[in-house]
């Protein structure tokens, strides 16, 4: 049971950081970002091409792929969804936008990458062993980062000017703007940072998982389903549904093995009735 | 006058002479050249996108650097004519919606011969296009129903799991001692019917089987969950059914940092970079089957085929040493009948009798072959080569034929 406990732990360190890029461009913009696994693949593969390829130090790797992706989500802002807001009032446009900027940003992965499963080689070897635990030690080392990356995202959004600027963006648009706060500025850094959140975490976890131009889908439909557990647009509420989904993946896999692959179909099941209980998630409030 | 008459008609009859004399050295020079470049389309309908993209991709790009070879040495004889090869892809994503769609463009374009698709739900679903349509495909899909007749279209292009599997389970009961054997599939039609096939045959040589029912998302990332519980049940021998080359490497990290020591296998064609890459000296034992994949059975042309693949691609697919032959089966069959270049039913005679000499593998023949598993031949004949992956490349562990 403690190696199901530990599975579930490292499983929803990783699924917080995932969803919570996600949720930040929600919370801010309005904008379910489809593009968001595809955000993650091209993190993993600027790590895999500068730590794998061309054997810079990992650090140096996963600064460039949130320098990357910070860039591509700040330009994405700015030439793409920054205009259709102003342009269009219905908000589908931009949901629209989202599923056209992801298939691009596979085709353009998989033209760029090729078709191929790549990993870089592991940050630390090892396996830590226990009579009840078995834990491979780069797996230690990526859930404490991601654990770390959590807490110095929620406080640079607790106490930094950026971070409360954005916070009161998420609150009320309208009611931010009025007090000064500079809503495209602010937009543009909010989504430049949901972009290199899951830029990083891509690189991040292509030491242990790899990476492959066709799991960008996947990705963002766990995202989305973090979210929808923990509610739309709450930092809180994203860490929670990760580690919740996290936990109920490890232990659903070990109680339910002998009746095939129900485990998903389970989570589903869940999540359907949950959500019929509170449409807003865990965490989510009615008005957004 | 009358001589500016004469001059003026002898000018336009010079000049009408001299337009059709231009005329019909165009037209003659054109008639050869017509003659030499006569087009030979080979369609491909398959997944080249998505998860799964590395299947197809393979497939394609064999066919394209082999098109490209034939065509710059003066391109393939068939009959009198000379044929220019030219390669129409369509990617299915692995929708079987999308694959019919593709066979209904390969005979919109007049096409009689396609590889793919490359799974079970995609090639059952072309089936009444290729059929209707006088197309003969090649998938690398494995359900008996498309091959055994009266299904006739269909001709599978690798060594099926229930080929592979029995040979070897027996070898590795043999020779490694194993007696306990747990699978794992994907939870998808391909890797599932692949691991009920494969629990049969293990049970049918008498080994235990341990995990029978254990399945994974295909997009799963981490599998330690997944295999947390069948590691504890300590098999021998962990079969991946029907893995995929992006998930082999993720599978076979997760089982040995768990502390799994058995040995690990899967029927389906793996590609070394990526095992080595994925998995590193964690992979070193993994088991797979491949079509020319070892370096002590190419022949000089397979060699030179990865060279230029590697040249035209930037990297070679091993999965590439099995997917290689579909485009050398159809033209080396179109060149013993050429009378089936645009006649399925001209190709289907010709399939009993064909044979010809295997350019890619030493001492090895190409043939129809289906008889035991089909009872007509429907297969092609690629090498069995059952490979063991030590660090970074693949070793030839045997060599079988399918009947």
């Amino acid at each position: 049971m403690e190696q199901v406990i530990a599975n579930g732990l490292y499983l929803g360190a990783q699924y917080a950081l995932i969803a919570l890029g996600l949720t930040l461009i929600f919370a801010l913009m309005n904008v379910l970002n489809f593009a968001h696994g595809q955000m993650y693949v091209l993190g993993g593969f600027v790590t895999y091409s500068i730590y794998g390829q061309l054997k810079l130090p990992f650090v140096v790797a996963l600064v460039c792929s949130g320098v990357t992706l910070a860039v591509v989500g700040a330009l994405m802002e700015k030439f793409l969804f920054r205009p259709v807001i102003q342009r269009s009032k219905r908000e589908e446009s931009t949901m629209l936008l989202a599923a056209a900027t992801a298939f691009f940003l596979d085709a353009i992965i998989l033209l760029l990458f090729g078709e191929k499963q790549r990993g870089v080689p592991k940050i630390i070897s090892g396996v830590f062993i226990s009579d009840r635990v078995i834990l491979p030690y780069d797996r230690i080392v990526v859930g404490v980062v991601a654990i770390l990356m959590i807490a110095a995202f929620m406080l640079y959004m607790q106490y930094s000017k950026p971070g409360r600027a954005m916070r009161a963006l998420a609150q009320d648009r309208i009611a931010a703007q009025l007090m000064g706060v500079k809503v495209e500025r602010y937009s543009m850094i909010g989504f430049a940072l949901g972009a290199m959140l899951a830029g990083v975490v891509g690189g991040l976890l292509v030491t242990i998982t790899g990476v492959n131009s066709g799991i960008g889908g996947p990705i963002s439909i766990k995202a989305f389903l973090m979210v929808m557990i923990g509610g739309a647009g709450v930092v809180a509420g994203a860490i929670a549904g990760g580690f919740i989904l996290g936990m109920m993946e490890s232990v659903g896999l070990t109680v339910l093995r002998e009746y095939g692959d129900v485990t998903y179909l389970a989570i589903f099941a869940l999540l359907m009735i949950f959500l019929s209980i509170r449409p807003n998630g865990l965490m989510g409030k009615p008005w957004g | 006058m009358g001589s500016e008459m004469i001059n003026r008609r002898s000018t336009l009859k010079s000049l009408a002479l001299g337009a059709v004399s231009i005329l019909a050295i165009a037209v003659a020079s054109t008639l050869p050249a017509q003659a030499e470049n006569k087009e030979l389309k080979i369609g491909f309908v398959g997944v080249t996108s998505g998860p799964a993209a590395a299947w197809g991709t393979s497939n394609v790009r064999s066919m394209q650097t082999r098109a490209d070879w034939l065509n710059e040495t003066g391109g393939v004889k068939i009959g009198e004519d000379t044929y220019k090869i030219t390669i129409v892809t369509f990617d299915d994503q692995k929708d079987p919606k999308r694959a019919i769609a593709g066979m209904e463009k390969m005979a919109q374009e007049g096409i009689h011969f396609v590889v793919g698709p490359n799974v079970d739900d995609g090639a059952a679903a072309v089936r009444p296009v290729a059929e209707s349509k006088g197309i003969i495909y090649f998938p690398y899909a494995f359900p008996k129903s498309l091959y055994v007749a009266p299904a006739s279209n269909a001709i599978l292009g690798m060594v099926a799991n229930y080929q592979s599997g029995p040979a070897i389970y027996k070898y590795l009961k043999e020779n490694k001692g194993v007696k306990k054997v747990a699978f794992i599939a994907a939870n998808e039609s391909d890797p599932i019917s692949q691991r009920d096939s494969g629990v049969a045959a293990a049970k049918e040589l008498g080994l235990e089987v341990v995990a029978e029912t254990d399945t994974y998302q295909n997009d799963t990332r981490d599998f330690t969950p997944v295999l947390t519980p069948i590691v504890q049940l300590k098999p021998d021998l962990l079969v991946l059914s029907g893995v995929a080359p992006a998930n082999a490497p993720l599978l076979i990290r997760a089982a040995r940092e768990l502390g799994y020591e058995g040995l690990i296998s899967a029927e389906t064609a793996q590609d070394a970079t990526v095992l080595q890459e994925g998995a590193g000296e964690l992979a070193n034992g993994f088991i797979s089957v491949g079509g020319a994949s070892t370096p002590e059975i190419r022949t000089p042309l397979m060699e030179e085929f990865i060279e230029r693949y590697t040249k035209k691609f930037g990297e070679y697919n091993d999965e590439s040493n099995t997917k290689v032959y579909a485009l050398e089966y159809i033209i080396e069959t179109l060149k013993a009948n050429p009378k089936a270049i645009d006649n399925v039913e001209e190709f289907k005679k010709t399939i009993d009798s064909f044979s010809a000499p295997n350019p890619y593998a030493k001492d090895s023949t190409l043939k129809y072959v289906g008889s035991t598993s089909f009872g007509q031949k429907r297969q092609l004949s690629v090498p069995m080569v059952v490979t063991e992956f030590e660090n970074g490349t693949f070793k030839t562990l045997f060599v079988g034929e399918v009947d």
